[in-house]
């Protein structure tokens, strides 16, 4: 049995994550649609790179933002998991 | 708000029409009925340079679209030039006219996704609405292809009344041939289709059946396959927010330069509407009275103007105020607070046509 918080997350096929000079944003552009992520996914989307998992992130986010990891778990796993509802995510 | 130059965004997206010929003659094609000639298309310097001028304004997705773009034969460089630019690129193609190694070529030129079109599940009814012999079977060869080349794939369902009750397999069909993203989308009236309204318009009662099925789709799929559900806005309430509103997130080049700001606009009389062979993308998106003619609420009438929603819907389609009303400035007739909404009623009262106007190109 495949443990699911160990899978690492990518990005799904044909979706792109780039910081776009003209309008001086974060953008992800996807199969005919696009769109400006808030802060938060934004800097959860940063940490995507096909090896990192959940934990991983959560990791990264509380140490940088000085959070308690319970804080922000839940708050990560719920966008974690929107993303991949919304086809940005695989893993 | 005024559509003030400080105050305008960038557009997003750019929907080139590189050429209006299409080996498919579907009767609900969003071309005009006045079709471009070969002759008059644009050559590939000029798209190379408007493609430049796009990413420069901001242009973040370009879409290849026509016709069928697959008939140039300097799509792969025009496809090369564009994801050189950090453009993202979208194939929009009925797919009959490509082969494993033109796929591999332009996944080299670094095309990013590519939306293929299915007109049924079934061969007969595919072939019959397309007007072409064995397109069903070459498209799901193509999906194959495109999967097995892995590029992300789009199936575009096209949906009407002759062919709503197959929706359930036509969505197993898609998902099955590795669609990650499904498009069903209602043909929308305008064009061949309005043309076309009385034999394609659904039932309401099909309309619901539709609705179910995607719901039920989406759960079964949740997660593996995206889908995106464009309804027929003939049942709506409130207008769709066409193009996201006028000028406000798209810039469509038809085959021979015209810049529009959606790809029915040119219907709309006493508006001049640019040339990318005589103005920069940029002047056109900022400066020309064609993109700034109903941008924003300035322009709109009552009972638009001190609606609540009027940023939302943006008035609805301009177009669709035209074909209808015979006046672009009025009020989406879709919507149920329009003074026209009747003809909206009268439209879904219309008694059912069988026979089909096929999309060629019409000799004046």
């Amino acid at each position: 049995m495949t443990d699911a918080a160990a899978a690492p997350y990518r990005f799904a096929p044909g979706v792109k994550f780039r910081f776009d000079d003209t309008r001086q944003a974060w953008i992800v552009l996807a199969p005919e649609r696009l769109f400006m992520p808030d802060e938060h996914a934004t800097e959860i989307l940063k940490l995507i790179d096909g090896a990192r998992t959940a934990d991983a992130v959560i990791d990264d986010l509380a140490a940088r933002f000085d959070a308690p990891r319970a804080t922000i778990a839940a708050d990560v796993l719920e966008m974690l998991q929107d993303l991949i509802d919304r086809g940005v995510l695989r893993r | 708000m005024t559509a003030s130059a400080a105050a305008l965004e960038p557009p997003l997206a750019l929907l080139a029409e590189l050429t209006h010929r299409c080996p498919l003659q579907c009767p609900y094609c969003s071309n005009p009925r006045a079709l471009v000639t070969r002759a008059a298309e644009l050559d590939i310097a000029t798209w190379q340079r408007v493609l430049t001028e796009a990413a420069k304004l901001g242009v973040l997705q370009v879409h290849f679209s026509g016709g069928e773009p697959t008939a140039r034969r300097d799509l792969l460089d025009l496809v090369r030039h564009a994801a050189g630019l950090g453009l993202y690129t979208n194939l929009i193609t009925s797919g009959v006219q490509l082969d494993r190694a033109r796929l591999a070529a332009l996944a080299d030129a670094g095309l990013d996704h590519i939306q293929l079109s299915f007109q049924d599940v079934d061969d007969a009814p595919g072939d019959a609405i397309a007007a072409y012999d064995g397109a069903q079977a070459k498209k799901r060869a193509v999906a194959a292809l495109v999967v097995a080349q892995g590029l992300p794939l789009t199936a575009n369902l096209v949906v009407h009344r002759r062919n709503l009750g197959r929706l359930a397999a036509m969505i197993d069909m898609a998902a099955g041939l590795g669609a990650a993203r499904i498009e069903v989308a209602h043909a929308q009236y305008y064009g061949w289709a309005l043309a076309n309204r009385a034999a394609l318009l659904p039932t309401r009662a099909q309309l619901e059946d539709a609705d179910r099925v995607v719901d039920a789709a989406r759960a079964t799929l949740k997660g593996k396959v995206v889908i995106d559900y464009v309804t027929p806005d003939y049942y709506a309430r409130r207008p769709k927010a066409c193009m996201s509103g006028w000028g406000r997130r798209f810039i469509n080049i038809t085959p021979e330069g015209k810049a529009l700001p959606c790809h029915a606009a040119e219907t709309i009389p006493g508006i001049a509407f640019p040339f990318v062979t005589r103005e920069s993308l940029s002047t056109i998106w900022q400066s020309s009275a064609a993109f700034a003619r109903f941008r924003g609420t300035a322009w709109m009438p009552e009972p638009c103007r001190s609606c609540d929603q009027r940023e939302v819907d943006w008035g609805g389609c301009r177009c669709q105020a035209l074909a209808l009303t015979g006046d672009a400035t009025r009020t989406d007739p879709v919507c149920t607070l329009a003074p026209d909404h009747t003809l909206i009623e009268a439209a879904l009262a219309d008694p059912a046509r069988e026979e089909l106007t096929f999309r060629r190109f019409e000799r004046v």
